[in-house]
């Protein structure tokens, strides 16, 4: 089972879409036992980062999300991603989630539009299970104004626009965080997610 | 950097696809969900319904077909036609549209884009706009699927879109809609140069070249079509090979 993690936050239902193409079994929950009981946790997300800090911590999650993301497979998507950092710059400055080093805050680029969206190419820093299977010239699709800046271990994947974008984060364990929504990138994202939820079977 | 997006888009009147020329002699050519899934497979980057029921059941009949479409086609989504109010944007945002067009009701009422921007982010908002040539250089909005000029000019109006909020611009030529000889190249330049927003090219898309040709000669992010690709005369993928091999970056 995989819980998706309801705490309000947009477009949840294309994550859960997507699960259920893949045939895997998935749940909408804000319950700390569904969270507990799952074999792998997707947090989802679209909106401001204190927005859904205070969202999440209303419904008494982050301390169960912080023990969980430790033990199982953790997806973070778009600003399910950005919450993963220690803090994030949105409006205001707020504390993030800390399971991966790093923060989150506006893409400064004068030239370009923000925010980066569209089909951006997946240039890949360090090999990953949820890479497998993928060739090098791989498009996913984005939609975010702000970004993460984290270090060279934590970074994944990224992408180029001006300067590189963090695509793929991880505490290389457990925690992955997405920037771009692997549920709305074609074929790309589908496997992304199917390796993920591969993740979590392993071994048993 | 981005890769230039190539975009069908079907035409539905309630609940079934259709295509006219020039506004004009609709003919019905399919079921929405399962050519938005055909599109899909061919490559598509995003998917387009453009909603022309005029009553208030077919737009019941319109979030059933987003519904069932964002259960197969892993792709954003965008549904234009009879968005008229920021309830109208939230369900179809909610029926599983990433995006939604806005096009006769922003010109009515441009607050519109405003408040849908502030409400849910500009990357959900797109402007539809209709624009036929008055004289070089010089072109005129339209609404009500082409029928009343507003006597609006075009490039004051994009600017004017773009400090609204809008996260993009779907540029529909009127002069080259349905004539199938490209898209409108000079339009398209002078809107492009005049916002930062991307630009969908649309209208006019008749052979395979079209399409890199647009993205040769102008700067827009994405071009669209719809006859094109009903009518099984190219495939998404042809054109994104086409475009390919002229050096243009295509996912």
């Amino acid at each position: 089972m995989i819980a998706v993690i309801d705490y309000g936050a947009g477009n949840i239902f294309s994550v859960k879409n997507a699960l259920d193409h893949l045939g895997y079994e998935n749940i909408l929950t804000k319950s700390e036992t569904d969270i507990k009981n799952a074999d792998a946790v997707i947090l989802p997300g679209v909106g401001a980062f204190p927005w859904a800090m205070k969202m999440l911590s209303e419904s008494g999650l982050v301390d169960t999300i912080k023990t969980e993301a430790r033990k199982k497979p953790f997806l973070g998507i778009c600003l399910g991603m950005q919450l993963l950092f220690d803090k994030g710059f949105e409006f205001e400055e707020c504390a993030g989630l800390g399971l991966i080093k790093g923060h989150v805050d506006r893409i400064e680029e004068t030239d370009l539009v923000i925010p980066h969206m569209g089909w951006n190419k997946l240039e890949i820093n360090h090999d990953c299970p949820l890479f497998n299977g993928l060739s090098e010239d791989e498009y996913v699709y984005f939609v975010h104004s702000y970004k993460a800046f984290c270090d060279d271990e934590n970074l994944y994947a990224y992408c180029e626009y001006g300067h590189k974008v963090p695509a793929l984060v991880s505490d290389g364990k457990t925690v992955f965080g997405a920037q771009f929504h692997p549920e709305k990138s074609g074929k790309t994202g589908l496997k992304i997610l199917e390796n993920f939820v591969m993740l979590s079977r392993e071994g048993k | 950097m981005l890769a230039k997006r190539i975009i069908p888009c079907l035409d539905v009147r309630d609940g079934k696809v259709v295509k006219g020329v020039n506004f004009q002699g609709i003919k019905e050519v399919g079921d929405p969900v399962e050519c938005a899934y055909e599109y899909n497979l061919q490559g598509a980057d995003e998917i387009v319904f453009y909603d022309i029921t005029a009553s208030h059941e077919g737009r019941g009949v319109m979030l059933d077909v987003v519904r069932n479409t964002a259960k197969k086609v892993f792709v954003p989504l965008t549904v234009g036609g009879g968005i008229k109010t920021v309830d109208d944007i939230r369900e179809t945002l909610r029926a599983g549209a990433d995006k939604v067009s806005v096009n006769s009701q922003a010109v009515r009422d441009p607050m519109l884009i405003k408040e849908g921007a502030d409400i849910f982010g500009s990357q959900c908002i797109c402007v539809g706009i209709d624009a036929k040539k008055v004289s070089d250089g010089k072109w005129t909005v339209y609404i009500n699927g082409g029928r009343i000029d507003m006597k609006l000019d075009l490039i004051d109006w994009v600017k004017q879109v773009e400090q609204l909020g809008a996260g993009e611009i779907c540029l529909n030529s009127i002069d080259t809609d349905g004539v199938r000889e490209g898209f409108d190249i000079p339009m398209l330049d002078a809107v492009c140069k005049a916002v930062k927003i991307p630009v969908i090219a649309s209208g006019g898309a008749g052979k395979l070249g079209d399409f890199a040709d647009a993205f040769l000669k102008t700067d827009c992010s994405a071009a669209l079509a719809a006859s094109l690709f009903h009518f099984k005369e190219l495939t998404v993928e042809q054109v994104k090979d086409d475009c390919r091999a002229k050096g243009i970056r295509i996912r």
